[in-house]
């Protein structure tokens, strides 16, 4: 159920994500050598600026391309139509970003 | 296989599109024969109240296509040695389409469908204009000519996955038609063929699986086709152009 | 693009199958990742709490799945740029798909290589 505008949303967000992708990938290898801790996490991401911009522009990527993906499938699927198909949408990029969002807040300024 | 002793058991769906039910016949076994001779056995021998359609039995009219073990074929064109499963074939009337009656289904949404993808001609001249010159070897005209040799016989329609999850997209054959207009120099409708391929049911729901291309009879192209559109309405978004 | 002109009884042909692993693992990652923010924000509610999340996720179980959620980020991104090239770049469609794999499968043997070295 996709009409131009969001097909170009997908695709835009798509191709945003894919380096980072990759990036979070290559941290994550480095990050688990020799075990993972909390404390260890927020040693490299707390106070700064560019892990913030880093998984803040991820959230916001995700929130859309997730929702606009999960739309397609509700609708072919699972048959939601009309207002409900946009509540649906909506619910699930806010929930995405929001919960996204504090999770980064919460590894970077909290 | 030759042996006329033999018999086939096909199994046709009967009914209308309240109710539908899967009757059984046994149809004697030839050595040449195509699924379309079984359903017309069946007709002229068994049951003279089977509706089905056939026009040309020569592989050129499309209106035998029906789905054949759940694909949707041309069954004049299908022998029953490519789709003889221990001894059965099942023969149902083509996917995505209202049933009528038996194997006759109702090709309304297929063709206002069509119209809908503004596949129809959009002239801009008049008799007394010069004719618009075709180059027959530019790309465009490349592009154009690979599409229009369809005939409409809905089996990219019964094939496609999305047809049959998306009540509003507009389908292969469809838009086929109207990414060859939209190469067609001849015609000047190009602004509404773009509108009319990015709405809620145009080009983009599209998810490139490929059945058209793989299940069309006449080997046409409709899944890169549509990749054109996707091209072509791209190129308009950034541009500004409208189609939101 | 091969047209299929012998018996096939179901349209499972590879473009499908490509199709049909796309969207489940669109689906997978899209179950998978509330779940990821929540416990992450534990970092600021219950440090503690994040850490013992932590420890269990040392278990080969665990890096299984880990290794799993991998996969299904790799087969859906590849496949995702497999899906735009077609759309968008003059290639041919067996190049395509080849490609895809290739990269897909490279990702894939990384994956375990890295994940298994620690």
């Amino acid at each position: 159920m996709l009409n131009l505008r969001l097909y170009m949303l997908q695709r835009i967000t798509a191709l945003l994500m894919a380096p980072l992708v990759l990036g979070h990938i290559a941290v994550m290898i480095y990050a688990i050598q020799g075990g993972l801790t909390a404390a260890e996490i927020l040693g490299r991401t707390k106070g700064s600026v560019a892990w913030f911009a880093f998984y803040g522009l991820f959230v916001v990527a995700i929130s859309i391309h997730g929702a606009i993906g999960m739309r397609v499938v509700m609708y072919e699927w699972a048959g939601f139509k009309g207002k409900w198909l946009e509540a649906f949408t909506y619910s699930l990029g806010f929930l995405l970003l929001i919960i996204g969002a504090r999770a980064v807040w919460a590894v970077t300024f909290a | 296989m030759s042996d006329t002793n033999n018999k086939v058991i096909v199994k046709i769906q009967r009914g209308t599109a309240e109710k539908q039910e899967m009757a059984s016949f046994d149809v004697p076994l030839h050595s040449n024969q195509t699924v379309l001779d079984l359903v017309s056995w069946v007709q002229q021998n068994e049951d003279p109240t089977l509706s089905y359609r056939f026009a040309c039995r020569v592989g050129m009219c499309g209106s035998c296509a029906m789905m054949v073990n759940g694909v949707p074929r041309w069954t004049c064109r299908t022998h029953i040695s490519k789709v003889l499963h221990r001894g059965e074939i099942t023969i149902a009337p083509l996917q995505n389409l209202p049933v009528i009656k038996d194997l006759a289904v109702d090709m309304d949404p297929f063709f206002d469908k069509w119209i809908a993808a503004e596949g129809v001609h959009h002239s801009g001249r008049t008799r007394d204009d010069d004719i618009e010159m075709v180059d027959e070897t530019s790309a465009s005209r490349l592009e154009a000519n690979s599409g229009i040799e369809c005939i409409n016989c809905s089996v990219c329609y019964a094939a496609c996955d999305t047809v049959r999850n998306n009540p509003d997209f507009l389908g292969p054959a469809a838009l086929q038609r109207a990414w060859t207009l939209l190469n067609d120099v001849k015609d000047e409708g190009r602004q509404s063929i773009l509108d009319a391929v990015s709405g809620k049911g145009g080009c983009h729901n599209c998810h490139s699986i490929g059945s058209c291309t793989a299940f069309c009879p006449n080997e046409l192209d409709p899944m890169s086709a549509i990749a054109g559109l996707k091209r072509e309405t791209t190129k308009h978004f950034w541009r500004g152009g409208k189609s939101c | 693009m091969k047209h299929l002109n012998t018996s096939k009884t179901s349209k499972a042909h590879p473009l499908w199958l490509s199709h049909i692993l796309h969207r489940l693992s669109g689906i997978g990652l899209s179950l998978f990742l509330p779940f990821h923010f929540l416990i992450l924000a534990l970092a600021m509610t219950n440090p503690d709490r994040l850490d013992q999340f932590l420890q269990i996720t040392e278990s080969p179980a665990v890096k299984f799945a880990e290794f799993g959620l991998v996969f299904l980020l790799a087969i859906h991104m590849f496949g995702g740029l497999r899906l735009m090239a077609l759309e968008w770049l003059p290639w041919r469609p067996a190049q395509k798909t080849l490609a895809a794999l290739a990269v897909s499968m490279s990702f894939f043997i990384a994956g375990i290589f890295f994940l298994k070295a620690i």
